[in-house]
């Protein structure tokens, strides 16, 4: 692509991020209140549509506060730092088979590289505010992001394997060109990418970093208004980054029946992702943070492991 | 090179959102394990037992309500039957049903609300909403009986305020069905979760001895393997009436007092079943002695009475000389008591599990500060 | 049954204190109820109490500190799980200076029991290993449930 429909696509791109992550935090508060017997919000527009976007607004609008004791410097950089590279590895996603930034070789390598630099935000982020809680939070992010970008990475090379490629695109062709979605020929590589997904992404039930009930607000416990909303806005972004990868690579991408676009597919797809991240968030206690290493380590990468062998050997023995 | 890692002093609380009010803890910790712990109280504390001596007998009820305002009825009735016992007064047979009835209905919702916010500890926020649903239903029997949601002021010396009102039997009946049915819901949902069970079994153990040396009361006394419950052993009121069990068991760990706790609930509805069948129709509801709110004046003397709370033992040590207000009242408080293992119980532990073990040991604040 | 117990008891404190030890000994509510001066609260008594075969009171169910103007007493209201009995036990003070010995070594749960009432009281619990106040804060003047306390409406804000 030529640089100014480039960045046009991001401006856009931005925009109905945006816009998606407002839904996506309506839909979350939906589908959690109507699985705990409330309604959820239903305040601000018919259904309660305007209630991220009021939400968002009082962010916006809050006292930007900055503790006293804080390092200023790198307070205010962590949040973007925490933000940017979540945005930028949606460069990568191809929404259909004609709608996409960029036709990357090493688009996985890209994705998943990029996404472990926002790990260095939380540390700064927690580091700087000067506040146990967040030190402590901000240390079990780093432990668990880190542990689990492996067996996420170890999943998904069973998929490349079985491609032979690391570009996206190139991914979903194959799928269609064997009218099969990998998670079932990969199903044991699906289930590890999911559940290091949801340790990767901080959620629950291993929302570590920032168990309420333990860490107060873990990592951005010193964070208020919009610098609060970019840490939100990283966390919700990657939510839906990590859906995309999922529909990508599992799931057949934008492959769906013809009478209704890719796009359609494949926003299902990823809506269906989070409705799962979202219905264990309302099913599921926290895990502790000792099993969750554990689990990490000495269950997902070993089966990990074992899927990369299997699907080597099937690749071998397939010719 | 040898590396060391410097300990960090950690202030859990007065605001926290786990320490169930306004309780402190001054945790020690090397990374995440914690070192020491020293737990600091008296935010709330309003100095119930000082007002206590300049107000009369009766008009003290009120302020049982707030001590563990989850069940505020045991409170109402200890101080109540403490100083029905130094007057010897006899309780009409209706209302100690009364008192039974709504006791128990206020042990459930004690333990339906910690119940949730227990989970809500453990990471999972659904069961807390769903704890609220069902403890609702019996705030509402209560609601109509007392006039109140939480502080009752239901009970009186010699009996208790009012009577049910038209229909009211029936209604707990049904609300009993539901709640039976709901909790097993509960355990089906929870209890059986492996993240659960890996988070509180062997976490937290509370020896025998220990739990009896350092006081430990009610469920926490009965998941170490100590089978005793006031309401069984030294039977007040009319509880010798009815037939139910006491929930126990060996382990002594979080997941045990969790067990205790739910089997608990079983065993109240049995209670309130049974007094819903055996309640006489119609009778006086408070002593004629009671009735008169303002002369009560107990002869002088002094009793210890203690009566199984959702907590555990509540007690009263009270004294009185003659007059119109008590000379001492001592309360003894459960949570108070049980608080204090966790100086001991946690070291050593993670950060994670300290939540945990705090959360099971059931503690009201405004029990703790009195 | 309890006055049985009640006999032990008196006997056990009158052979380690001699006759005059026990001060009153009495049922209360069908439930001994024993009175001793301080001096002659002991830790060998207490140890005595709790490991003794008869006694075997395992459990301190309450303690409470009670001003009588003329003197102070705390009492101990003692269970004993192995044989499901009771003992209440007063120990008197002077009031000038109120001192007892801490059971906290022997039943941990004295700790914070001892606490509040040197809290409200002013008992002074010799040997306990932090006796500091523990509902009020720490700069609080005088033991409030003391009977010649005044309280002082100013500094509370109610005049």
């Amino acid at each position: 692509m030529e640089l100014m429909p480039m960045v046009l696509y991001a401006g856009v791109l931005l925009q109905l991020i945006l816009a998606g992550v407002a839904a996506a935090i309506l839909f979350e508060r939906k589908v959690i209140g109507y699985m705990q017997l409330r309604t959820g919000p239903n305040r601000h527009g018919p259904w309660g549509i305007l209630q991220t976007v009021a939400d968002v607004l009082k962010l916006l609008i809050k006292e930007d506060i900055i503790p006293h004791a804080a390092d200023r410097k790198v307070f205010v950089l962590a949040p973007i730092i925490a933000f940017v590279p979540s945005f930028a590895i949606l460069a990568t996603v191809s929404w259909s088979e004609n709608l996409y930034a960029a036709d990357l070789n090493i688009g996985v390598l890209y994705f998943i590289g990029l996404s472990s630099v926002t790990t260095l935000g939380v540390l700064m982020g927690g580091w700087s505010s000067n506040n146990k809680y967040a030190l402590l939070g901000s240390m079990r992010g780093v432990a668990q992001m880190i542990s689990y970008e492996i067996p996420l990475v170890l999943s998904i090379v069973g998929v490349v394997i079985l491609v032979g490629s690391l570009n996206l695109r190139d991914i979903v062709f194959f799928q269609e060109s064997i009218g099969l979605w990998l998670f079932i020929p990969q199903f044991l590589g699906f289930v590890v990418y999911m559940i290091s997904a949801i340790a990767e992404l901080n959620r629950s039930p291993f929302d570590l970093p920032e168990a309420e009930s333990e860490l107060v607000s873990g990592y951005h416990t010193e964070y208020s208004g919009f610098r609060m909303a970019f840490f939100m806005l990283a966390e919700y972004v990657y939510a839906i980054a990590i859906s995309a990868l999922a529909t990508t690579i599992f799931f057949g991408g934008w492959l769906g029946p013809d009478f209704l676009p890719g796009e359609f597919w494949f926003l299902l797809k990823m809506c269906f992702f989070m409705f799962v991240w979202f219905w264990l968030r309302a099913t599921l206690p926290r895990a502790r943070v000792d099993h969750l290493m554990n689990f990490g380590w000495k269950v997902l990468i070993p089966l990990a492991l074992l899927n990369i062998v299997i699907t080597s050997i099937i690749k071998v023995w397939m010719g | 090179m040898t590396t060391h890692t410097e300990e960090m002093t950690l202030n859990m609380g007065p605001q926290h959102p786990s320490t169930h009010g306004v309780f402190r803890l001054k945790v020690t910790v090397r990374g995440e394990t914690i070192t020491s712990a020293e737990p600091i109280i008296g935010y709330l504390h309003r100095g119930s037992e000082k007002l206590a001596e300049g107000l009369a007998y009766s008009q003290f009820i009120p302020y049982t309500d707030r001590l563990d305002y989850m069940n505020a009825m045991t409170n109402n009735y200890i101080y109540c039957a403490s100083v029905e016992e130094l007057m010897g007064l006899e309780i009409p047979e209706r209302a100690e049903y009364l008192r039974i009835l709504t006791m128990e209905l206020n042990r459930v919702a004690s333990h339906l609300l910690w119940w949730g916010t227990f989970m809500l500890d453990m990471g999972a926020i659904s069961p807390f909403l769903y704890a609220f649903r069902d403890r609702d239903h019996i705030l509402d029997r209560l609601n109509e009986i007392s006039g109140a949601r939480m502080t009752f002021n239901y009970m009186r010396i010699g009996g208790v305020k009012w009577d049910a009102p038209e229909g009211w039997i029936d209604r707990v009946k049904e609300t009993v069905e539901l709640i039976r049915e709901n909790i097993h819901d509960y355990d089906t949902l929870v209890t059986g979760n492996e993240i659960f069970q890996a988070r509180s079994k062997g976490v937290g153990y509370i020896s025998k001895e220990n739990a009896v040396n350092w006081g430990l009361s009610g469920p926490a006394l009965r998941a170490s393997g100590v089978k005793f419950d006031i309401r069984k052993d030294e039977p007040y009121s009319i509880y010798d009436r009815f037939d139910f069990d006491i929930p126990t068991r060996e382990e002594g760990d979080v997941f045990a007092r969790y067990k205790v706790r739910i089997a608990e609930i079983y065993e109240s509805l049995k209670i309130v079943e049974q007094a819903c069948e055996q309640i006489p129709d119609e009778g006086e509801i408070i002593h004629k002695k009671g009735k008169r709110l303002m002369m009560i004046k107990p002869p002088e003397g002094e009793v210890y009475k203690r009566a199984e709370a959702s907590k555990g033992e509540i007690g009263v040590y009270l004294v009185s000389n003659k007059k119109k207000e008590p000379y001492r009242v001592k309360l003894r408080r459960p949570s108070f008591v049980n608080v204090e293992i966790l100086e001991e119980l946690l070291i050593g532990q993670p950060i994670a599990n300290l939540v945990a073990i705090f959360g099971s040991l059931d503690v009201v604040l405004g029990e703790v500060d009195a | 049954m309890s006055e049985h117990l009640l006999n032990l008891v008196k006997e056990t404190i009158q052979n380690q204190h001699g006759e005059e030890a026990v001060e009153e000994a009495d049922m209360n509510f069908e439930k001994p109820f024993i009175t001793i001066w301080s001096e002659h609260w002991t830790h060998s008594l207490a140890e005595t109490l709790r490991d003794g075969d008869e006694f075997r009171f395992d459990f301190l169910s309450c303690l409470t500190g009670v001003d009588y103007e003329e003197h102070m007493e705390v009492v101990y209201n003692f269970y004993s799980f192995p044989h499901d009995q009771y003992l209440y036990l007063k120990v008197k003070t002077p009031r000038t200076s109120p001192s007892v010995i801490s059971v906290q070594p022997l039943w941990k749960t004295a700790n914070w029991h001892e606490r509040e009432a040197y809290d409200l009281l002013g008992i002074n619990f010799s040997g306990h290993p932090n006796l500091k106040r523990i509902l009020l804060q720490d700069e609080w003047e005088g033991h409030p449930l003391r009977k010649d306390y005044v309280t002082d409406k100013k500094a509370m804000g109610l005049e």
